[in-house]
């Protein structure tokens, strides 16, 4: 499989001027209001260590608190399935589907879902599937996977959804009228939700004392998704439990303050049960989540809440959107993330990243990311996963710089031919330092010349 | 007080007068300074690279050369940050763990190991951006950082800040990282591009005429950006400045 080539589709995106300064300046935005969040809050870091604790305790005893959600959730009249992975996933929601001759499925925001690539499954077996959340829905429309965890379309400017909804659901293509973009979606998905046989939704927490699933939104829509149809199906990551009712308080407090800089969701919905004369499933999928947790290294990474606030301070996301990722998930939780699913296509995702660490410094649930993308370097050379040029130069370069003799001649090499090679040859096409840099001057003679020239005349 | 100064690879090639600096200005501080001839790198670029194998001989070359001072001192944040936190390619021996501990960013070692405030010899009569390298931000934490909540403090700053005649600007995302991130910078080209470019033209924006830091390979990225760009922004090591330099 070939290998997701995040530099050139970075390239392009920073091509389109006014996008890139757009997308930069609008998720910068979502950072500084996250950071005034984290400053009203006196017990800010007190709460980053809960939530970082709680993930930790509930990981290192899933199984337990797996079942004793199952059981809770089944005391409340819920069926639960058990998908290992993505196909079993589909499989098991296709079925049930077909069992209830649904037609039409609303659904709101899921991750899952999107990891699963559950809608293209559905619609090639005739369901017709409505994404209700209206970042999801305009990406739907476009024929896009979402760019960002928790604002899907955030790479499109308000002209281009007008353009979108113009094409496909009839408005007018030159209104870019926020309101009058949002009101005619919500027109346009309405009727859906009147017709629709099957609601669905994700998962931000579950919570193993009650069996609960607790959704956070701003639409509403997760509600009515679950409030209309008879049958109703909730997409479950196992990583998403948490012990107690009384540990949801630490996460809510967490989510929407790190994701957008509000002190909560408009929303927070928690479905228990199905309503009288419904049904109500959940699925709980693994999709390669057990195996991540055996990974002494990366395990970390599942303690996850999907905030979004890593995305949102990653000044290499926010310069090449989302979509240049190519994977379900982007950015630096991404890049720690996708290469679980596939070492070789997401390779280069870990190099996507200057290192800089200030992701480790907004998680909420203090997952060393920066420190797994060094990891992951490390994992992806060792499993020759590496391109042939960089491997190569890595080799050359260790070899020069392990003697200092080859060092040196290597060092006065390369300023000779700073010196001495006409401009056209330094900046060729091959040189990508120098395609939007200047190459540094060439100084008259190195450190160590002049040292042993003023310093050690003697020797 | 015995001081090995250790002078980057890139500083040795391109950048021979922030070595000279630290080395005058460390003797101006009352170090005994060597300069092991046969230093080399620290290890960093093929550890970031993922190839630490590649690293181990240059990582063995690095503690030979550095292994018996009480201290060894270099003007590059991020170098410092590799040999502290990942020089790990080679067995962690006492000797090893020794050079490790002993090693340090210039700033630091001022601030914290000669507890130096005032640079009597330096004056600095210019509006200055000050670029605080991410490994030395985040990694060393030698200042505090916009996305954590905690009393600012800054260690270069606090060095600068005595120095006669020195303004400093605000430019609106003083702790951005400016994309050079090492091999980043080539193989991640376009990114790294932009972002050196939205870093000098923040700084040249806040009327910046000259860009300090501790960490040079910050500022050879930054510079390179600068000049293609046409911009009227200089670029100097902090070493230079304390050490009593004119822009």
């Amino acid at each position: 499989m070939k290998r997701i080539d995040h530099a050139e589709a970075s390239s392009k995106f920073i091509e389109a001027t006014d996008h890139a300064e757009f997308h930069d300046r609008r998720l910068w935005d979502l950072r500084k209001k996250r950071d005034r969040e984290s400053e009203s809050l006196p017990e800010w870091q007190e709460l980053r260590d809960l939530a970082s604790a709680i993930k930790e305790h509930t990981l290192t005893h899933l199984a337990d608190y797996l079942e004793q959600f199952e059981a809770a959730a089944q005391a409340n009249g819920i069926v639960v399935h058990w998908a290992r992975d993505a196909a079993e996933h589909n499989q098991i929601v296709h079925e049930l589907l077909a069992a209830h001759a649904v037609k039409t499925l609303v659904k709101s925001k899921s991750m899952l879902t999107e990891e699963c690539d559950l809608r293209p499954f559905l619609e090639t077996r005739g369901i017709l599937v409505v994404e209700t959340d209206l970042g999801e829905r305009i990406q739907q429309l476009d024929d896009e996977p979402p760019s960002h965890i928790v604002v899907p379309a955030v790479h499109k400017l308000r002209t281009d959804v007008a353009q979108v909804f113009g094409r496909t659901i009839g408005t007018d293509p030159n209104n870019s009228d926020v309101h009058y973009l949002a009101e005619s979606q919500r027109q346009d998905t309405r009727p859906h939700f009147v017709r629709a046989e099957a609601g669905m939704i994700g998962a931000n927490f579950a919570v193993a004392e009650t069996g609960t699933v607790v959704v956070c939104t701003n639409e509403g829509n997760a509600d009515l998704s679950m409030h209309l149809p008879k049958l109703t199906i909730a997409s479950i990551g196992i990583e998403k439990l948490i012990p107690r009712i009384e540990h949801l308080g630490v996460f809510i407090r967490m989510l929407s303050r790190n994701a957008l800089g509000s002190p909560i969701t408009q929303i927070t919905s928690h479905f228990r049960a199905p309503r009288p004369g419904t049904e109500m499933h959940y699925v709980l999928v693994d999709n390669g989540r057990s195996e991540r947790l055996g990974m002494e290294d990366f395990w970390y990474s599942l303690k996850c809440i999907r905030c979004g606030a890593c995305m949102n301070t990653c000044p290499v996301y926010r310069r090449s959107g989302g979509l240049s990722y190519g994977a379900t998930y982007s950015g630096p939780i991404g890049v720690i993330i996708d290469p679980t699913f596939n070492l070789r296509k997401y390779s280069n995702l870990p190099f996507a990243s200057t290192l800089n660490g200030s992701c480790t410094n907004v998680c909420p649930v203090k997952i060393n990311i920066h420190e797994q993308i060094y990891k992951w370097r490390q994992v992806i050379a060792e499993r020759h996963q590496l391109p042939m040029v960089k491997r190569e130069a890595m080799r050359m370069a260790g070899k020069v710089l392990a003697s200092p003799k080859m060092y040196r001649l290597a060092v006065e090499a390369a300023a000779a031919g700073l010196s001495h090679l006409p401009r056209t040859l330094i900046y060729n096409p091959f040189n990508a330092w120098g395609k939007q840099r200047e190459v540094p001057g060439k100084p008259k003679q190195t450190f160590r010349q002049w040292y042993l020239a003023n310093r050690r005349k003697a020797s | 007080m015995k001081v090995a100064l250790f002078v980057p690879c890139y500083i040795d090639a391109f950048f021979p007068e922030v070595g000279i600096a630290t080395l005058e200005l460390l003797e101006r501080l009352g170090c005994e300074v060597e300069y092991p001839l046969d230093q080399t790198c620290c290890g960093q670029p093929m550890a970031n690279s993922g190839c630490e194998e590649d690293a181990a001989g240059t990582e063995a070359l690095f503690v030979d050369n550095f292994a018996g001072y009480d201290y060894v001192v270099g003007p590059s944040g991020s170098c410092v940050h590799h040999v502290r936190e990942h020089l790990t390619a080679i067995p962690q021996t006492d000797r090893v763990l020794g050079v490790r501990r002993n090693t340090y960013e210039l700033v630091e070692f001022i601030h914290d190991v000669l507890k130096v405030r005032e640079f009597p010899w330096a004056e600095f009569p210019h509006r200055v951006g000050l670029h605080v390298g991410c490994s030395t931000l985040r990694g060393l934490r030698e200042a505090s950082v916009s996305e954590v909540k905690q009393a600012p403090y800054s260690k270069p700053l606090a060095l600068l800040a005595t120095v006669k005649g020195i303004q400093f600007v605000e430019p609106k995302r003083p702790d951005e990282c400016c994309g050079f991130g090492g091999t980043f910078s080539v193989f991640e080209e376009p990114v790294s591009a932009r972002m050196g470019q939205d870093k000098v033209n923040d700084h040249a924006g806040a009327g910046a005429e000259v860009i300090v830091s501790p960490d040079m390979s910050c500022l050879m990225h930054q510079k390179g950006v600068a000049e293609r760009l046409g911009l009227d922004v200089r670029f100097m090591h902090i070493a230079q400045v304390l050490n009593g330099a004119r822009a």
